[in-house]
């Protein structure tokens, strides 16, 4: 029973993060300047040598717990729980973006333009949000559904190309990045969207009543995006196993050949599957600029684009492991703060860990030979 | 070279694929090892090219043991494999691909190529096998690409040639001529190990016969045997291999084809001007060999054709023009060619599978809401009736044998209220006792009134289960005769000559 665990995905993702943490310990080493100064004299003493390392990396991790998850040197208790508040800030737009990039790998469809459809959220959404005047009420549901159907809207262009052209799907939403961060760029700097006697591209503030409630208070980050986020876990697994319209997503993407002697109309799904992965970045979007950001800037969708991606693999495009991976990624952001202020370790630190779980999730057998997993016979008689 | 192989026993956790199987092939002698899919056969001969170790037994040669680490070892004591599915590199020239593992080689590295051109030219001509050195092996048809991997095994000098299922791929004709390759092999001393489970090409072909069942060998047989006895040894059961099914009653036109034409991406006309009915009740076979049009035909009923002309009423209804779903949704059933490319979706279970191409539809959806309920008990019943062998409705269409999951696309198929059933090879890659379930599903929905289309490559399907045999050739319709029919005359139309 344990070796057919250990055999299974969820298995490999988490030792996947488990061996880049190992690594990114190693490098902590490394790079850590009294480990360097003992390794010179390692032979003479070798204690001190150990010592150091085990000082470096520990400080490193305990910085790194610390910064994501309980701060336990923390004097008050808002103190103490903020990390953890910081990691689901972080974990709420990469979550949600993670979810719509599942969606169009689990339809066959490899949907690299996180960012555009982010941006295009966040472009609408902000929009509604700094330029109509309405009660709480309407006014926050109204500027979330504008961000959903941008990124909708902007996903489903790709469906529509690849559609009616066969073009590419890959190629065509990296190039719609480009289109959507420099619009963004082009109308901060047109009356459309530029602050008023303001000479950087920045927007107006979003106007209170369109923003996620800051149902902790203002000294947190974290929004009520949240629970958007937990409900669009639930929407996109109830999509994907109880609807009909996701069982068309599946067997496109499983088999395209089957799904169309089946039927199914494969570009009319195409355009559908896009509008929903980029609906999902939207809402990423939404949750950037109505909660975290508070006005519109070129930098509004952070790297989150392509965490989403990151995150999709690892969590094995299946709805909650996308959670556990965002949570993951979001306390990975939250404790590299830390980790820098406290101990001196680079940030990019963190960015080589996410880059060795990318690595080490695209090529299985390479966690399979470190930890000696046989891979599962496939081989029957014949 | 005498190759013997002694209580060769291979496990695969609790599965025995192979139980202590003895087996000895003289040289000079065509073997037959006949068996359904899932006996033991490939197994066996995996252990024998030292892809697999065996747990138990020896592998003599001469009566010397020897022990293979690896195809290699294999390879240089003299045996040589013609697999199933080709390892031929479809870019690279036949010579490229013949010397691809061992390429002579000029000073300095340099592959030469000379060499390899005249070591394939001086094998190919030896045995008359007519193949170009400088041919770029993925544009050969698919019976040249198999003579390749023969001068692959031949240039290697190998004495003992085991061909895995090698006619699977083949037109009739190609069959006959690797038959003819195969005696021309034993002649020259070499022994011949002849995987496959087609009754008619061993008794045609082999001088001695040896029968697998479920990992065991079962008994032998002789060629002079009939194909009833050797089918039984097969199943371990009585087997009717004829098709049993009481005269046509053939009713009005179901289906009704006029001057069908369609032309391929290319713009190249593939069906040319195609007129034809099949009445309700009857079972019309299209037969021809591989490639004339057959499959372009079945798509342009199903709609996945692209450029067409000319009209397609089903009871009455124009197709042309409409949507694959709309035309389902009229009663069409449609039993791919290729069942796991077009047919299933692997990576499904079988109860999603059942629902593949009725998804958003009543009784199995409601408002946009797959009915789990539902389809747990449908696929249930389903799996019963059509006696799908499984671990269950959630197990993976993609690991069932061929037969089964053929079962479940023609369960699919066969359990909603049909105007037309057009099926494409549906027996090919099954074993004698599944063919015999698919005919009689076959026949049982001609008897329900149903209008039936098949398309057949072999000959004996299409006069068993014809009512009429319609046989094409270059996309265009060379007659429409009785299935009573002559075989050569049948033969002679498949190569384009109107009887």
């Amino acid at each position: 029973m344990i070796a057919k665990i250990l055999r299974g995905n969820v298995m490999l993702s988490v030792l996947a993060v488990l061996v880049s943490f190992v690594v990114g310990g190693v490098l902590i080493a490394v790079s850590n300047p009294a480990v360097q100064q003992t390794a010179s004299y390692l032979a003479a003493r070798p204690a001190d040598f150990f010592s150091a390392v085990w000082n470096a990396v520990f400080g490193a991790y305990d910085a790194l717990f610390r910064g994501s998850i309980f701060n336990y040197q923390a004097a008050t208790p808002a103190g103490m729980i903020k990390p953890i508040t910081e990691t689901l800030a972080f974990a709420t737009p990469i979550t949600m973006a993670g979810l719509g990039m599942a969606v169009s790998f689990r339809s066959g469809l490899f949907n690299i333009g996180g960012t555009g459809q982010i941006l295009f959220g966040a472009m609408f959404a902000g929009w509604v949000g700094i330029n109509v005047h309405l009660p709480w009420a309407i006014h926050f549901p109204l500027a979330v559904l504008a961000g959903v159907l941008g990124g909708a809207f902007f996903g489903s262009l790709v469906g529509l190309l690849k559609a009616t052209t066969g073009a590419n799907e890959v190629i065509v939403t990296i190039m719609f990045n480009y289109i959507a961060s420099l619009l963004l760029q082009y109308l901060l700097k047109t009356p459309f969207l530029q602050a008023p006697h303001n000479i950087n591209p920045i927007s107006k503030p979003i106007l209170d009543s369109a923003k996620y409630p800051a149902f902790l208070g203002d000294q947190f980050r974290l929004h009520a995006g949240v629970f958007a986020m937990l409900a669009a876990v639930w929407l996109v697994w109830w999509l994907l196993n109880r609807s009909t319209l996701g069982f068309q997503f599946r067997a496109l993407g499983h088999n395209p050949s089957a799904a169309r002697v089946a039927g199914i109309n494969i570009g009319l799904t195409y355009v559908l599957v896009m509008a929903v992965s980029g609906a999902l970045a939207g809402l990423a979007g939404t949750s950037q600029i109505l909660g975290t950001e508070g006005s519109l800037t070129t930098g509004v969708a952070a790297s989150f684009g392509f965490d989403a991606i990151t995150v999709a693999l690892l969590g094995r495009n299946n709805p909650l492991g996308v959670l556990a991976a965002g949570i993951l990624f979001g306390g990975l952001r939250a404790g590299a703060v830390t980790m820098q202020a406290s101990q001196g370790v680079p940030i990019d630190i963190v960015l080589v860990v996410q880059s060795m779980i990318v690595l080490f999730i695209a090529a299985p057998p390479l966690v399979r030979s470190i930890f000696r997993i046989r891979a599962e016979r496939k081989e029957a008689a014949k | 070279m005498k190759l013997e192989l002694r209580g060769i026993t291979k496990r695969f956790g609790a599965l025995v694929a192979n139980d202590s199987v003895n087996l000895v092939v003289e040289p000079g002698q065509i073997h037959c090892l006949l068996g359904e899919n899932g006996a033991g056969k490939s197994t066996l001969m995996n252990v024998l090219y030292g892809l697999y170790q065996a747990d138990g037994g020896d592998i003599l040669l001469d009566d010397k043991v020897v022990k293979f680490a690896g195809p290699g070892d294999a390879m240089a004591a003299g045996i040589g494999m013609v697999h199933q599915h080709f390892m031929l590199i479809p870019v690279f020239t036949v010579a490229e691909n013949v010397v691809l593992g061992h390429e002579p080689t000029k000073r300095g590295g340099f592959l030469d190529l000379a060499a390899a051109r005249v070591k394939v030219r001086e094998v190919s001509d030896r045995f008359g096998f007519d193949v170009d050195p400088d041919a770029v092996v993925g544009d050969l048809p698919v019976g040249v690409q198999q003579r390749v991997e023969i001068i692959k095994a031949l240039i290697g000098d190998a004495q003992v040639l085991v061909f895995d299922e090698p006619t699977a791929v083949l037109t009739p004709q190609e069959t006959d001529e690797l038959m003819a390759i195969m005696r021309q092999l034993r002649d020259s001393g070499r022994g011949i190990v002849f995987i496959t489970h087609k009754l008619r090409e061993v008794r045609e072909v082999a001088d001695q016969i040896t029968v697998m069942r479920l990992g065991k060998i079962v008994g032998t047989a002789n060629p002079s045997d009939s194909a009833e006895e050797m089918a039984s040894l097969m199943v371990g059961r009585a087997v009717d291999l004829d098709v049993v099914k009481a005269p046509a009653k053939p009713g009005a036109a179901g289906l009704q084809i006029r001057n069908l034409s369609v032309w391929d991406h290319a713009g190249t006309k593939v069906l040319d001007d195609i007129s034809l009915d099949i009445h309700e009740g009857e079972i019309l076979v299209i037969a021809g060999v591989q490639g004339n049009g057959q499959t372009e035909l079945t798509e342009a009923i199903l709609g996945t054709q692209g450029k067409t002309s000319g009209s397609i009423l089903l009871e009455g209804k124009e197709l042309s023009g409409r949507s694959v779903k709309k035309r389902l949704d009229l009663g069409l059933g449609f039993v791919p060619e290729d069942r796991t490319e077009d047919g299933l979706v692997a990576d499904f279970t079988i109860a999603e599978n059942l629902m593949l191409n009725r998804s958003d539809r009543e009784p199995f959806a409601r408002r946009g809401l797959i009915r789990l309920g539902f389809l747990k008990e449908f696929a249930e019943a389903k799996v019963k009736e059509f006696d799908v062998r499984s671990q269950g409705i959630e197990t993976k269409a993609g690991a069932l044998s061929g037969g089964n999951q053929q079962k479940v696309v023609l369960a699919r198929e066969l359990s909603r209220k049909l105007s037309l059933l057009v099926a494409s090879q549906p027996t090919r890659g099954l074993d004698v006792g599944s063919i015999e379930f698919v005919h009689e599903q076959i026949v049982a929905a001609r008897d329900a009134g149903t209008p039936v289309l098949i398309v057949a490559t072999e000959l004996d399907e299409a006069t068993q289960l014809g009512d009429r045999i319609a046989v094409m050739y270059r996309g265009k319709i060379v007659g429409i005769v009785p299935p009573t029919t002559d075989r050569a005359v049948l033969g002679k139309m498949m190569a384009g000559i109107s009887a």
